[in-house]
């Protein structure tokens, strides 16, 4: 047990500092706004709660919101497993490791809008290596007019961003799994899926929770990307959240896009909360398996 | 059959990895007339035009630099405030310490486009408005407790045998801590050093929204090749393909530290 120690605040001071005015500040900013209304020049009045009325009635936010929680929930079916999939086949030593990992963790570091740029490029059919191959083999195919096909750019987009993060932090916690643990399961005669089943996967329970909540919250928040390769179009079936409030505050709409900020906080918080309690449960169910639970459609 | 497994998903994974990635570089090396008169699998008349174009002009490398500096900040920063506070949460048990916890990743759960206004307020309310540690210090929202976390984890795998007989020896709880603690932690530095650098290189908005000419990161600069004359696709791939290296440099110097494994401590 580990000693209780008042003193520790000290230790913590710093980080609580840093945070707090980065992060307290601005939100009380944001709440400010959020209760005021002004005509221009600086002069503002007491709104009340009309502005949250005022974003909770719209419809616009209610679809922004299903596209938000479609998006993630999509993305973690698909990244979680994959990147599962692929770092329990990673080579465990040799020179092979290397490459991996300085292959697979390239796109992690590439910034967002340049991700962006990449995918609208290569997915135009004129200029484009995707879009040319799929028009060449005559697929239908146009991310800027069809909404199914801007969301499939999107979806294999962000695998091909994501994916490499989860393979990494399920691959470190693979590793960090002793030899002996695989003997004994040896000399049990262990079937492959049991090792994986008892062994692996209980042992990356930890790095999948945390690999599953950045994702999650990440997903949930994305902007640049979707910015960039379609705009939030065609029309708007592909308008996020966070698409929907950078277009409020072009727009001066100040007390609207606080509302609605206060808002979309909330939501990630609530959902982080919900993986988080259910993931760190005493006996946690099997991670892989949370997103069907909580992600899907409300 | 399990061998040919663990080739080919490793294999086929990169490839899809890599060949966005190509076609950028591809791009990069064409001339504008080519790119955008049809699909070349490779350039045909190859030209370092692009690239001459981004080292000649100091507003398109500027930016390369101004973002390095920030993101190099914002690195040290976060890694030197969380290192103490990792300590107190995997060491002791204080007033608050669980709520603290959860408070702090909730910061990471903030989306930026929710932060973007009131930075741009409060930094230029203190006059940091267009410096390179406005941004550091606005990215340590989301870095510091992703450190934290991270650092935290490998703390809890050093034996609290270790700091008590380091006690009993003498030392000071700073020299503890430098001297010994730090080296046994040493991958989990580099670990959290990585995120805090790829997630602050990597983030557009915050870092677009403080900045205007002097510490204007490269991420905004790029977005200028939207002209009037159409767009200059040629040079956007290669500044494209510049954003790649400093990352890539990163990856090759902690690889090892990945390799060796992790299994973080309380989530």
């Amino acid at each position: 047990m580990k000693p209780v120690n008042q003193k520790a605040w000290f230790l913590v001071l710093p980080v609580l500092l840093l945070v707090a005015i980065s992060a307290v500040i601005p939100l009380m900013t944001v709440v400010n706004y959020s209760v005021q209304d002004t005509f221009g020049n600086n002069q503002f009045f007491w709104a009340g709660t009309s502005w949250y009325e005022k974003v909770l009635h719209s419809e616009r936010f209610w679809n922004a919101l299903l596209r938000d929680l479609m998006f993630s929930a999509i993305i973690l079916a698909i990244e979680i497993p994959l990147g599962v999939i692929v770092a329990l086949a990673m080579p465990r030593k040799g020179w092979g490791v290397a490459v991996c990992l300085v292959l697979m963790a390239l796109p992690l570091l590439i910034p967002w809008n340049v991700v962006g740029t990449i995918w609208q490029v290569f997915s135009r059919e004129d200029i484009g290596l995707l879009g040319g191959a799929l028009k060449g083999m005559g697929v239908d195919y146009n991310a800027v007019q069809d909404p199914v096909d801007a969301w499939v750019t999107l979806i294999v987009m962000d695998v091909w961003h994501w994916t490499s993060l989860v393979t990494l932090l399920a691959y470190a916690g693979l590793v960090s799994i002793p030899d002996a643990y695989y003997q004994a399961a040896r000399i049990d005669g262990a079937s492959g899926w049991s090792v994986f089943r008892f062994i692996q996967l209980p042992k990356m329970a930890r790095v999948l929770t945390i690999a599953v909540l950045l994702r999650f919250m990440d997903s949930f928040m994305i902007f640049a990307e979707p910015f960039v390769v379609t705009g939030g179009g065609p029309g708007n079936t592909t308008t996020f959240m966070s698409i929907d409030l950078e277009n409020l505050r072009a727009s001066n709409e100040l007390g609207q896009g606080a509302a609605m900020s206060l808002i979309y906080f909330l939501i990630i918080l609530l959902f982080s909360w919900i993986f988080y309690a259910v993931m760190t449960r005493e006996d946690a169910p099997r991670p892989d398996k949370a997103p069907d639970k909580t992600g899907g459609a409300p | 059959m399990k061998r040919l497994f663990q080739t080919i998903i490793p294999v086929l994974y990169i490839v899809f990895l890599l060949v966005p990635i190509y076609w950028l570089v591809n791009m990069s090396f064409k001339t504008n007339t080519e790119i955008t008169t049809g699909l070349s699998l490779w350039p045909r008349e190859p030209t370092l035009r692009n690239y001459t174009v981004i080292f000649t002009d100091s507003s398109w490398y500027s930016g390369y630099i101004n973002s390095i500096i920030y993101v190099v900040l914002n690195t040290v920063i976060s890694v030197a405030a969380a290192l103490p506070a990792a300590y107190a949460f995997s060491r002791y048990r204080f007033f608050g310490d669980k709520h603290l916890f959860f408070w702090l990743l909730t910061n990471r759960m903030a989306p930026a486009a929710v932060f973007a206004l009131p930075f741009f307020q409060l930094y230029s309310a203190f006059g940091l408005f267009d410096t390179h540690i406005a941004v550091a210090l606005a990215h340590c929202l989301f870095n510091v407790p992703l450190a934290v976390w991270i650092l935290e984890g490998f703390m809890s795998g050093v034996p609290r045998e270790i700091d008590e007989t380091a006690y009993v020896d003498g030392h000071s709880f700073p020299s503890f801590f430098v001297r010994i603690f730090m080296p046994l932690i040493a991958s989990g530095i580099g670990v959290a050093a990585f995120f805090c650098f790829m997630f602050s290189w990597v983030e557009v908005l915050i870092a677009r929204t403080l900045t205007a000419t002097d510490a204007k990161p490269i991420v905004a600069i790029m977005t200028r090749t939207q002209s009037a004359s159409g767009m200059d696709w040629g040079v956007l791939a290669a500044a494209g393909v510049l954003t790649l290296i400093p990352g890539a440099i990163v990856i090759w110097f902690v690889r090892n530290y990945i390799a060796k494994g992790f299994a973080l401590g309380r989530v």
